[in-house]
């Protein structure tokens, strides 16, 4: 992203503004980052409720006879096992072993699905879709103008119902309904996240987007729900170990590696699907692996990971210092033999080799 | 922003506090900012003897890292040890409690430092 390019704002960015949000530039966006501080607005999250704005989020609408098969074509997961108002995890392979992007799969109906990409490559997703587009699907980049908001938290569910009839305590994980929210018809309420914090995830048209966060904002006032910034949303995705495209995987990194074997179905025929078979019964060189730091040290995205020995095994694709649990965190890949849990690894931190001992995700386990 | 008169300044956003000799090394209220809540401070050169722009130790936040620079040359003569316990008391009080480092100066080379106004005008 070139300085010069003009960053969009989202329909909100104003809003965040005046309520003090530190702002940057975000795949293209203006995101806000930060409201009162990251430590803060992740424990809100944990114990109580907050909203992201994540407009900057890609929806692709895909539709018509051919929907299923191009969508069965270019992700990974089996779309033959999604039935109406149930969504998925996947991710798209491309032809030398990588991944294009991770992304999630609506199906709406037998012939109308959403999927939702990372901001950041959203032109390449969709270049990527469109060039694989044998089967006439229809498609249509809606993401220009939908918002997104994520209402994470024990508390989401207990704030938001007075504003739906949709029944969200009993909604499950990875499950959708469109209904009426806040009296704008045509919302789409699913029950996804990216904290590991339970909640929804809002899909809502650009123009209702100030009428719908402030109606959030009204709700949910009782249950105490606060404006939570990026930098949040980071710290708590790593400490479940979920993955962050262009740091955990990206281009060169397969899903096999990144462990989202259970998002890789071969037998569904997707675009190299017969490497990924290889992947999945030969086994791999390399595995991203999670791990807590033993001796002093934060991990950071590239540094070097080292053996007991200072030979280099691996590299460091996230890491922090988790709110929740006050230790660091990390994720990388390595080597397969280091990448047995409770395994030594040492982590490069400027000029030291600091221990670190490869564990099982998540990091944080809901109490 | 708070930006005290009595202090010196320096363009990587660290404050001196002059005593004698002996220079009172910390980060302004400007940079705990910018860095968000701070996790870490890693200072390993006690007793060492640093040029000017040498980097002394390094600050952790949550989502970042900064070296910390020597504002003029020096011997690191004592570090905050309230630092290793709790850090986030460099986000709280910048200029008291989250101190960093006491370094022995020369009083002759103590470099370009800024006044309170000079770097008001810098952070803006």
């Amino acid at each position: 992203m070139q300085e010069t390019e003009t960053l969009k704002p989202t329909a909100l960015s104003h809003i965040h503004t005046a309520l003090g949000a530190k702002m940057v530039p975000f795949a293209g966006y203006e995101m806000p980052v930060q409201y009162s501080g990251v430590n803060e607005e992740h424990i809100q999250v944990r114990s109580g409720v907050g909203v992201f704005d994540v407009s900057h989020m890609g929806e692709f609408f895909i539709s018509g006879k051919g929907a299923f098969d191009l969508i069965q074509h270019v992700t990974s997961n089996d779309v033959a096992a999604l039935v109406d108002g149930k969504i998925q995890y996947s991710c798209l392979p491309n032809e030398t072993g990588g991944i294009v992007d991770d992304l999630l799969v609506y199906r709406i109906s037998e012939e109308e699905y959403m999927l939702v990409v990372n901001a950041s490559n959203m032109q390449k997703d969709w270049d990527w879709i469109s060039k694989h587009n044998s089967f006439g699907a229809k498609m249509e980049n809606r993401s220009e103008e939908m918002s997104l908001l994520a209402v994470q938290g024990p508390k989401a569910s207990e704030a938001l119902q007075s504003l739906t009839s949709i029944d969200l305590a009993n909604m499950k994980y990875y499950t959708f309904d469109i209904g009426t929210f806040a009296g704008v018809e045509n919302v789409v309420v699913s029950a996804t996240g990216y904290t590991g914090a339970g909640g929804f995830e809002i899909y809502m048209r650009n123009e209702d987007a100030e009428k719908i966060w402030h109606a959030i904002f009204e709700a949910g006032a009782p249950q105490g729900i606060k404006p939570i910034g990026l930098a949040a949303r980071d710290t708590l995705r790593l400490e479940m170990g979920f993955c962050l495209y262009g740091n955990d995987i990206n281009d060169t990194t397969s899903p096999i590696e990144a462990g989202l074997g259970w998002i890789t179905k071969p037998a569904s025929g997707f675009i190299n699907s017969e490497e990924m078979a290889r992947q999945k019964k030969e086994g791999v060189t390399r595995k991203l692996v999670a791990f807590e730091m033993v001796d002093r040290g934060i991990p950071r995205h590239d540094y070097p990971i080292n053996d007991a020995e200072g030979n280099e095994i691996g590299v460091v694709t996230s890491g922090t210092q988790s709110p929740s649990l006050n230790i660091a965190i990390g994720m990388g890949y390595v080597t397969k033999p280091h990448s047995a849990v409770d395994g030594e690894i040492f982590i490069q931190i400027r000029n030291k080799s600091v221990k670190a001992k490869v564990v099982k995700l998540p990091f944080y386990k809901a109490q | 922003m708070n930006i005290p008169a009595d202090l010196k300044y320096t363009r990587d956003h660290e404050w001196v506090k002059l005593d004698g000799d002996i220079a009172t090394i910390g980060i302004t209220d400007f940079a705990q900012k910018e860095l968000g809540d701070i996790v870490y401070v890693e200072i390993e050169t006690e007793g060492e003897e640093l040029d000017g722009e040498e980097v002394f130790g390094t600050v952790e936040a949550v989502k970042t890292v900064s070296d910390l620079f020597m504002p003029m040359a020096g011997t690191v003569v004592e570090v905050n040890p309230g630092l290793e316990e709790n850090p986030a008391v460099v986000n709280e009080d910048a200029y008291g409690k989250g101190w960093m480092i006491k370094v022995k100066v020369d009083l002759n080379n103590l470099g370009s430092l800024l006044s309170a106004d000079e770097y008001k005008e810098l952070v803006g």
